[in-house]
């Protein structure tokens, strides 16, 4: 179960950063040795992330982060950097659900009201941002029960483990 | 109220009545992987204390992207998916066989069937009016494990498509342009529904390409129904037991419609780095090119081969320009072949590459260098995508591919079709 209540420093990213961005291609042969795999995680976006990224950050993106490939390696390694959360304005839809799959929230919101280095505290229970550098108060967009329950037991293999079977609420 | 496919595919399948919006859970009738997100579904199966593979004979892994291995890393990757298909009596396709979404068309995909892959072109099978998208591992994992996943119903954007294309004009040039009007996020979550009264002239090579890049604008699935045409192609593969019609109700709810004069439509390139920049390509008339790809999931088929054929035929790429091909299977080689298409290329001056994903992915076979520019009939021009972040990447048609080979400057076809 993660911590409902998160705090942190937000590293700022543009729109559109794609699955090739995040790890490319070209490291494929790296991806049954995810720790060095991670090393090189964001490297054409932005090649000082890996260098100055703490344990507890926030990624912060614009539109349509995590598109194209459906490759899980690139929240695994965003993970694995330390980030704890992910906040976009919007998220393409495979890399939204492998997040959540690996027990990294991912929260839409509108990301123009937080700047590189800005102090955040998210609370997961409720889908609310507060930028404590300029005090601005976000608000999430809700994901669906069954996504809240598997990223409450920390992904989809422990959620599985657990429960053998999708449990599905009809609404 | 009636439904769109996606609903009445998801509805059968999960034995609940699917509506836009719901979360339903279904059996899958197909679950794949490839070889570079193979390794990690294996290792979260394995991690995950599951043993068996629930419907073995539902699950196929391909050597795709990396085949033949151009490292010793890959290899071993490949090996572990070799044991994990012996272990679990999974169907395995080898290095050469051709890229994973060209043989589900070809050899898996029913109308009708629930697809899941851990690639996100799985999409392409939606031409066979098969509700197929691509996961992650994770996702793939727990699949074959339980051979079942959860879905959320999406809601549907029509396509209304009229008119018949002009000359030098082709499927890829319309789903170029449908991506540029959408952008690159304008259907995430979405199905795209492709309908209209000039579906009857568009084969299911066609088809495949359309929805091959659905996932370009962000899609779940790209949906054609299943007609003529699909009963054409499946008897064509000697499957003619899969075929059955599936068209959407007549008053099913659609979010949006979208009406497509294909009559209007011109070459299109989708210049770097993103698909959704996609403009005429006389805009790019000029742009001088190191290299041409020819192949791929998206445009790799026989049909594309012969396009660019036609238009090589007797003549040699330009000095300056390199010219790969890799047909999209061993089936299409075997046909080139038979045609003479390859024979023809050849003497035009191309490579020829093994069936597979080839340069499509920046892991070997034509990697690009510090500034070189590349045209491909690829689906994806992401910044890094064919292993440099300093080169630049324009995508189009086979027939646009091929005429800018010949002058190694990006060409419409139109001037020399």
């Amino acid at each position: 179960m993660p911590d409902l209540m998160l705090k942190g420093e937000a590293i700022k990213l543009g729109d559109n950063i794609s699955t090739d961005l995040i790890i490319p291609g070209r490291y494929a042969h790296l991806r049954s040795n995810l720790p060095q795999l991670a090393k090189h995680a964001l490297e054409d976006a932005d090649p000082t992330f890996v260098s100055r990224v703490k344990p507890g950050d926030f990624l912060v993106a614009g539109k349509n982060f995590g598109l194209g490939s459906s490759r899980e390696h690139a929240p695994v390694v965003i993970k694995m950097a330390g980030i704890s959360a992910i906040l976009a304005k919007s998220a393409a839809r495979i890399f939204f659900r492998n997040a959540i799959n690996q027990g990294m929230p991912v929260l839409l919101c509108d990301t123009d009201k937080i700047s590189d280095g800005d102090q955040l505290e998210i609370d997961l229970s409720h889908g609310a941002v507060t930028n404590l550098t300029s005090g601005a108060k976000l608000s999430c967009s809700k994901i669906p029960p069954l996504m809240s329950a598997i990223l409450g037991e920390g992904g989809l293999i422990p959620y599985i483990q657990k429960h053998k079977d999708f449990v599905i609420t009809k609404h | 109220m009636g439904k769109t496919l996606a609903e009445k595919i998801l509805t059968a399948r999960a034995k609940t009545d699917a509506r836009a919006g719901d979360i339903v859970v279904a059996n899958v009738d197909l679950a794949f992987v490839q070889d570079t997100t193979g390794p990690l579904t294996v290792g979260q199966f394995e991690e995950s204390g599951f043993r068996k593979v629930a419907e073995p004979q539902n699950v196929v892994i391909f050597l795709d992207h990396a085949a033949p291995s151009p490292a010793r890393q890959l290899s071993n990757d490949h090996m572990l998916l070799r044991r994990f298909a012996q272990k679990t009596s999974c169907h395995i396709y080898e290095v050469g066989d051709g890229v994973c979404h060209q043989l589900v068309a070809e050899r898996f995909a029913r109308p009708g069937d629930i697809i899941v892959g851990s690639d996100s072109h799985t999409v392409t099978a939606g031409a066979l009016g098969a509700f197929a998208t691509g996961m992650g591992s994770s996702d793939v994992a727990v699949a074959l494990a339980l051979g079942k996943t959860w879905f959320r119903v999406p809601e549907t954007f029509f396509i209304n498509l009229k008119g018949v294309f002009s000359t030098g004009v082709y499927a890829k040039d319309l789903i170029l342009y449908l991506i540029g009007q959408l952008g690159a996020d304008g259907a995430t979550y979405k199905a795209l529904e492709f309908g209209g009264e000039a579906l009857a002239h568009i084969a299911v090579p066609e088809r495949l390409t359309i929805a091959n890049m659905a996932v370009e604008a962000g899609a779940k699935v790209g949906l054609f129904p299943s007609d003529e045409a699909t009963q054409e192609f499946l008897a064509g593969q000697n499957r003619s037991d899969s075929y059955r019609p599936l068209y959407p109700d007549a008053d099913a709810h659609y979010e949006r419609l979208i009406s497509l004069n294909m009559a209007e439509l011109e070459p299109m390139a989708s210049f770097p780095h993103t698909v959704d920049n996609a403009f005429p390509v006389s805009m790019a008339r000029g742009i001088k090119i190191q290299q041409v790809f020819i192949g791929t999931c998206t445009n790799g088929r026989l049909e594309d081969l012969a396009v660019a054929t036609s238009i090589l035929q007797g003549k040699k790429r330009s000095p300056d320009t390199r010219l790969l091909v890799a047909p999209a299977s061993r089936q299409v080689l075997t046909q080139a072949i038979d045609n003479g298409y390859i024979e023809t290329l050849i003497e035009a001056g191309a490579v020829i590459l093994p069936p597979g994903c080839a340069a499509c992915l920046g892991l070997h076979q034509g990697v690009l260098g510090d500034g070189e520019v590349c045209l491909s009939t690829a689906n994806r021009n992401f910044k890094g995508r064919m292993g440099n972040p300093e080169a630049m990447i324009y995508l189009a048609s086979p027939a646009t591919a091929a005429a800018s080979a010949i002058r190694g400057e990006i060409t419409d076809p139109r001037e020399i079709m």
